[in-house]
């Protein structure tokens, strides 16, 4: 670690600290119905969608049509995205003239990009058409965020209200996101990303000359560079705000056109996390206690920090195999050092953790760095980021709804502590909320550990395995936790564009989704009936630092506690055989 | 109520697909095109109206008297701009292994005089494959040789190397770093100014 | 005789201490019969109800099939290490069935105690409901709901009833433990009867009011028994954690087989982990410390407060116990002292003191309520005025009637002096009784009135024929200690209310000096009704204790309703617990018994939890130590070899269940801190304890196991 390394984290963490009260109160009220600066710019648009699609605004649901309306909508997109992946090669805007996108791997990509995961098993320039990344996916990444958003929004509210019913209108929530929230702030970025560098043209690709020809894989000459090109900054954009993480092209913000500055990599890095460290405030805001969500940003901001670190450190200390004196590894301010494989010089080793961390714990998938190149524990921190169930920033809404998920069995558990039937924010938690909070918990171990003992075991699933040892099984884990977790990131040598992978990924996706949106609405089906239960002296509060730390501890226990296995035949083995 | 339902979806990811599908990405081409042409068309580098590369897109060097770039684990050929990709090595992988030692094995060759160590850029893949970028140490430490065989002072190379080196952006963000593609056409346009 | 009964009960605060040593100490007796029930549970079936030792049964089963196997020459493993891990693994489930049986066997002995009260006896079948009918005798087993019979002197009340004549002094130590006596009498608050007391004076006419097997008695010792224990909400609710977190730990191991296969392909080197360490790892993982001890937990909160002398009906309200946030608490009793005392006397304007003593001992001489024989004492010890006699002046005496509203003495003319009529009541009716005669009612009296009730003091006016002498202050006592209670309890929010019929003025006074947080004054069992309603409409809990028949609907009302065992039929069924030694007091201590029900379940899971870690460290290097032998610098406590890791783990997972069946059955200590503070202590101890305990025990227990060379 660097001070100049330690620096540029704060400016980044500090940054978005910043910005989570400004913009978290403003989503506030745009979930809240109030008028904001922008009624005039998006109003008319919002009347005209609900007029057209025939949603009457003011009426509200239970949680039962508003998980039925989620997953209807859902359900269209991912056909529609499936299907203009089949007929690509029919449809205008294909420059390139790709043919249709293999079945398997169409289902994968559409259920990939309609859940919010953005895995994805191909590579972006050389398989999808600009209609289908326009149309299809850069569509999915607007409405998949905004879904998610709005699913928080009811849960919120579920938390907001006593004795009531209805949770308000997933259709309005949904528009409501994309207008206000999503739309303005990709413009603001895709146009700034591109000043930068990133680029932003419907032609196909352009050639340069080479300076020094070379020879390709059969010895023939090349002296020309094909470089791809493409609608990438509007895509970059909201893939990084609405943490999808689905690239424009195959090594995502690695790439030069995807992020060609440290400047474009500390605002991507921002995104992924800006909008679901706001939604906290927006939670505390809508409850009526702003402290609530400090509590909880705190305590994903905590494990955040102490992981960026962890990782940091790892990549700092560099590959003890490569040889040594010849390779210097050490970090001074005129060479990055550490472990440079599968790094960007730009972006050095702070800033490449910082991003891998980041991008697991929201669930983005985006990378700037590839994590199957990392050390065995900057792999891992990015593994376990993930198996907590992405409740560490999380997914845009679902990141915050899954913690507060781990919230109400914190608070149970400390309930029984201090000897008090818990309640949180007024509801008393009981015996119907633990069994809805218990299937969260226990489902994504579950798609996890089990896809993955397939995946080792079946020869199809060790056929995708690039790495030999224990970094092998990493791959395969590391595959299943993603999509498990709708996270998209990969360990990217596991050859996944195979039947099997892709098949078994997009149950892992669809469960760890839909399945589990379920019992979050019922959830808050639940708790939006109970009377409230008026605070006293005897009333756990939820926003102090010992409860913040009780929290913390809760997530990393129901987290770490089932994966430690896994990990100690993964990461772990591979850390301990490389260090000595 | 479902049929309701049915149509409210299909109508608002009609919608929402002419918004964010096709205007969105219109709007922002549209501005960009107007606004910044050079780098939304790929920052390409031009010189007498030739264009001679990308700003952003890194090229091979193999030849003794350029500097060279890092290692690319593009498919077919290195620096394949068309499919981007990293080796995805584990760090115990042989593979990995192999060809750090290769990279080593050939930059001694190169200059067999130079006993300094490498920095670990210059023996490692980028993760794009297409990184423009080396350190100022993985450029410091070609410098001896570039110099050599250009028959040019290590100052005079060292100078280039300096202004080719960007600094940290805003003076903390990222790391230092110099454009080799650029380095290289500096040097050549120096041999054709002296060549004439 | 009536009163000085009651009056002696009222008090009794200070016995009911006494009482709760009474508990059944742990004999060997009990021991020896727990072991012998922790085998009978193995029976699957009563396991099945608890998941998670019902996996931990399940795993010494296939233990013990795989080390009959290594046996016979092919096992997996050595046949002393397979059967070594399979014996610790049925001690994990013989002990946690042991806590639960012990935690039963207290319940037993007691409830076996009271069965000896209920011995089949004989009844008098009254032909007609009334004394003096003729009966039958039969056995009390041939009673029927609405039988009427008649029990005498000496005799045992066979079931339980209702008196409908008589009145009779009635034993009921059988169920209280209380020595005294109590009156039993027809109408009222006091005509409940309880099956197995016994008659000590004159005789009672009783109804049957339930049919014999379904009495309170027999209710009690089913409830001890815990043949009608039903899961409790928030046990349900954990229970539902604990399955869940069972259920992912079965999927951690179950899916480590192919992983471990995978890799030993991979590494090209060792072993897949055996079924023999997968289960080990698995039942140290679930959280057997909390599922095994789960049950003897509720088990032991119910006999809590039964060697409080406290029956509750259902597990279910011990724990809403735990979450009152209001307590509505009669004063008188509870607050107070069961009685006003005088404590000074103010003359009225021209009278002087020692007359206006002298006027109310002579009032007071016959009046044997406590407040009256307190006011005799007053005169005598603050004027010297000797006790007198009745008989030694011939006077006739007024007894307080609810007409007139007061009581005295009338004292002849002797000749010397003239006719006194001496009374003295409440200052209303004091004041019209004089104004009626013709006299005057003097404002400074008035004024000594209301500064009196003021102060939370009850004015008595003494007037003689129909001069009126002056106020006699009586004062409610405030039970000592009463105040800090009460600040206790506000830090655990919960908020105090004092019921009272006084009217608002002493009850603002009483109120202030008790330091209950509100109070309702001039109440009417309607008022403590709507109040109830009132709390509970604002999400609140609400406690309250009750005797009377008018009690009942505010009992039915409320969430944790304690019937006074003395109290009335109707009362005891409309509450959800009944406290054998009447005593008001006693709520408070209810409440800390339902948090520390809570609060045992909650520090035992967490502990539970918090040791996996260190289980982790033990078994992983320890399972994957022939693949992985870069692993073994996860092996931080340096046990000696991967068997004994693993032996030793599972060893330390059996023996914390039996170290903590003390803490199970006496329950965490409750303190009466704020919430954040108890949170804090207990995730210390539980939490941080949780994590280090292990590692020092398994640590101990491998340098046992290796140092007698087992391995």
């Amino acid at each position: 670690m660097t001070a100049n390394g330690l620096l540029q984290l704060a400016f980044f963490l500090g940054a978005i600290i910043l910005l989570t009260k400004p913009l978290g109160a403003y989503m506030a009220r745009v979930y809240q119905g109030e008028r904001t600066f922008m009624d005039p710019v998006v109003g008319w648009l919002e009347r005209l969608i609900y007029r057209l699609s025939g949603v009457n605004p003011a009426e509200e649901m239970d949680w039962k049509a508003n998980a039925a309306s989620m997953l209807l909508f859902n359900f269209l997109g991912l056909i529609v995205v499936y299907a203009l992946e089949r007929v690509q090669q029919l449809l205008p805007l294909n420059p390139v003239g790709l043919g249709a996108v293999a079945s398997d791997t169409s289902f994968n990509t559409a259920v990939s990009f309609a859940s919010n995961t953005n895995w994805q098993a191909y590579g972006g320039e050389t398989t999808m058409s600009y209609l289908t990344q326009m149309a299809g996916l850069t569509v999915q990444n607007f409405v998949s965020a905004a879904s998610g958003m709005a699913v928080l929004t009811l849960f919120i509210r579920g938390l907001a209200r006593h004795s009531a019913e209805t949770l308000g209108n997933f259709w309005v929530d949904m528009t409501r996101s994309v207008l206000y929230i999503l739309l303005p702030l990709s413009i603001v970025l895709s146009l700034v990303l591109v000043s930068q560098g990133v680029v932003q043209t419907f032609s196909p690709s352009v050639s340069v000359p080479l300076l020094e020809q070379t020879t390709d894989a059969s010895g023939a000459n090349v002296t020309q560079q094909v470089i791809a090109v493409g609608p990438a900054a509007s895509q970059i954009a909201i893939k990084q705000l609405g943490t999808n993480g689905g690239g424009f092209f195959n090594v995502n913000s690695a790439h030069p056109f995807e992020n060609p500055t440290p400047l474009t990599d500390v605002l991507e890095m921002l995104s992924i996390l800006l909008i679901a460290a706001a939604l906290c405030y927006t939670f505390g805001k809508m409850v009526g206690d702003t402290r609530q969500g400090w509590s909880v940003l705190a305590a994903m901001m905590i494990v955040l920090l102490v992981f960026t670190c962890w990782a940091y450190e790892a990549e700092s200390n560099g590959n003890p195999k490569f040889p040594s004196p010849a390779v210097d590894q050490t970090t001074t301010s005129l060479n990055p050092g550490g472990n440079m494989e599968g790094k960007e010089v730009r972006f050095g080793i702070v800033n490449s953790a910082a991003w891998a961390v980041a991008t697991t714990a929201a669930s983005n998938g985006s990378v700037n760095a590839m994590h199957d190149s990392f050390t065995p524990m900057g792999g891992l921190v990015t593994l376990v980021m993930m198996q907590l169930g992405e409740v560490i920033f999380g997914g845009v809404g679902s990141g915050l709804y899954g913690m507060l998920v781990f919230v109400i069995v914190a608070v149970f558990v400390a309930g029984l502590l201090v000897g008090r039937t818990p309640e949180y924010l007024g509801h008393k938690i009981e015996a119907y909320e633990m069994k809805m909070a218990s299937i969260l918990i226990l489902i994504m171990p579950l798609t996890v550990l089990g896809l993955t003992a397939l995946g080792v075991i079946l020869d199809a699933g060790k056929a995708g395995i690039a790495n030999p040892g224990p970094h092998g099984f990493t791959e395969v884990l590391y595959a299943f936790t993603s999509q498990g977790n709708n996270n998209g990131s990969a360990f990217g040598g596991i050859g996944a564009n195979t039947p099997f992978y892709n098949l078994t990924g997009s149950i892992a996706m669809l469960i760890s989704r839909y399945w589990l949106v379920v019992p979050t609405l019922a959830l808050a089906g639940s708790v939006v009936k109970k009377k409230l239960v008026p605070v006293s002296e005897g009333t756990l509060p939820t926003h102090t630092p010992l409860f913040v730390f009780w929290l913390i501890a809760v997530v990393l226990i129901v987290g770490a506690l089932n994966f430690l296995p896994a990990l100690a035949l993964g990461p772990i083995a591979e850390h301990f055989m490389m260090v000595h | 109520m479902i049929w309701r339902q049915v149509r409210t979806a299909s109508v608002a990811l009609f919608l929402f697909t002419i918004l964010t599908g096709l205007i969105y990405p219109v709007l922002v081409t549209g501005i960009a095109q107007l606004v910044f042409p050079h780098q939304a068309n790929g920052s390409l580098l031009e010189k007498d109206g030739k264009i001679l590369g990308s700003g952003l897109i890194g090229q091979p060097f193999s030849q003794p008297k350029y500097f060279w770039s890092r290692l690319s684990a593009t498919p077919n050929v290195p620096y394949n701009a068309s499919s981007s990709s990293g080796s995805n090595y584990g760090p115990l992988n042989p593979a990995l292994l192999e060809a750090v030692a290769q990279r080593i094995k050939a930059l001694k060759q190169a200059d067999p005089q130079n006993e300094g160590p490498i920095p670990v850029d210059l023996v490692t893949a980028s993760g794009s494959g297409l990184d423009p970028h080396i350190s100022v140490l993985a450029a410091l430490y070609q410098v001896p040789r570039v110099a050599r065989i250009r028959n040019l002072s290590e100052d005079q190379v060292r100078q280039v190397v300096g202004e080719c080196t960007e600094g940290r952006q805003l003076g903390f963000l990222g790391e230092p770093r110099v454009n080799v593609l650029k380095l290289n056409l500096a040097l050549d346009d120096i041999g054709r100014s002296e060549g004439r | 005789m009536v009163n000085e009964l009651q009056a002696g009960k009222q008090v009794v605060g200070s016995t009911s201490d006494q009482l709760k040593n009474r508990p059944i100490a742990l004999t060997g007796e009990m021991v020896r019969r727990a072991v012998g029930d922790a085998f009978v549970k193995l029976n699957p079936r009563s396991m099945a109800r608890n998941p998670v030792m019902f996996v931990v049964e399940v795993g010494s089963a296939l233990t013990t099939a795989l080390w009959i196997q290594a046996l016979w020459g092919t096992g997996e493993a050595p046949a002393w290490y397979i059967g070594g891990v399979s014996l610790w693994l049925w001690f994990t489930v013989l002990f946690a069935n042991f806590s639960e049986a012990l935690a039963e066997g207290r319940g037993k002995a007691q409830a076996d105690a009271l069965r000896r009260a209920r011995k089949d006896i004989v009844a008098k079948r009254l032909n007609a409901p009334r004394h003096g009918s003729p009966f039958e005798i039969v056995a009390s087993s041939a009673l029927r709901k609405g039988d009427v019979f008649l029990v005498e002197v000496g005799e045992v009340i066979s079931a339980d009833g209702e008196v409908i004549e008589g009145v009779a002094s009635v034993d009921e130590s059988a169920i209280t433990g209380e020595s005294a006596p109590v009156i039993r009498e027809s109408g009222g608050d006091r005509s409940a009867v309880t099956g197995g007391t016994r008659v000590l004076s004159d005789w009672l006419v009783i109804r049957l009011t339930a049919e014999p097997g379904g009495g309170f008695l027999d209710r009690m010792i089913k409830l001890i028994e815990g043949a009608k224990r039903q899961k409790t909400p928030n046990e349900i609710a954990l229970n539902i954690l604990l399955a869940a977190f069972t259920i992912i730990f079965l999927v951690v191991c179950a899916t480590l087989l192919p992983f471990s296969i995978f890799s030993v392909a991979a590494a090209g080197q060792g072993t897949p982990i055996t079924m023999t360490v997968l289960v080990a790892l698995l039942v140290c993982l679930i959280p057997t410390t909390i599922g095994g001890l789960l049950s003897a937990i509720g088990i032991a909160g119910m006999d809590r407060m039964i060697r409080h002398n406290v029956i509750a009906t259902s597990g279910r309200a011990i724990e809403a116990a735990g979450d009152v946030d209001v307590l509505l608490l009669d004063k008188t009793g509870t607050i107070t002292l069961g009685n006003r005392m005088a404590t000074e006397f103010t003359p009225a304007p021209g009278i002087s003191k020692e007359r206006l003593a002298d006027g109310s001992q002579l009032a007071s001489l016959a009046d044997e309520t406590p407040e009256g024989r307190s006011i005799v004492v007053l005169a005598k010890e603050k004027y010297g005025l000797r006790g007198r006699e009745i008989h030694e002046i011939s006077a006739q005496f007024v007894a307080f009637s609810a007409q007139t509203r007061m009581s005295g003495v009338d004292i002849q003319s002797d000749g010397t002096s003239a006719q006194r009529i001496i009374r003295k009541g409440a200052a209303d009716s004091m004041r019209a009784y004089v104004e009626r005669l013709g006299g005057v009612y003097p404002a400074a009296v008035q004024q000594t009135v209301q500064d009196v009730g003021r102060a939370g003091a009850t004015p008595l006016v003494v007037v003689e024929n129909k001069e009126v002498l002056g106020v006699i202050h009586l004062k409610d006592i405030v039970k000592g200690g009463i105040k800090e209670r009460f600040a206790h309890l506000r830090r655990m929010g919960i908020k105090t209310v004092m019921i009272t019929g006084d009217n608002p003025l002493t009850a603002t006074a009483i109120a202030a000096e008790s330091g209950v947080d509100d109070f309702l004054a001039e109440a009417t069992p309607e008022d403590k009704l709507k109040l109830i309603r009132e709390y509970q409409r604002g999400g609140r809990l609400v406690a309250m204790t009750g005797d009377g028949t008018n009690d009942a609907p505010a009992l039915a009302q409320a969430d944790v309703a304690v019937a006074m065992n003395t109290g009335t039929q109707s009362a005891r069924e409309a509450a959800n617990m009944i406290d054998l030694d009447s005593n008001p007091t006693k709520l408070l201590e209810i409440v800390e018994i339902g948090k520390q029900l809570l609060m045992t379940r909650g520090t035992l899971t967490t502990f539970s939890i918090a040791n996996d870690v260190a289980k982790y460290f033990a078994i992983i290097p320890a399972a994957f130590a022939t693949t992985y032998p870069a692993l073994n610098a996860l092996n931080i406590m340096g046990l000696a070899t991967p068997q004994s890791a693993i032996l030793s783990a599972v060893i330390f997972n059996a023996l914390i269940i039996v170290a903590l069946i003390p803490l199970a059955l006496k329950g965490v200590k409750y303190r009466p801190v704020s919430a954040v503070e108890l949170l804090r202590r207990h995730l210390l101890i539980y939490g941080v304890g949780g994590l280090i305990a292990p590692f020092v025990g398994i640590k101990l227990i491998d340098l046992f196991i290796h140092a007698i060379g087992l391995v």
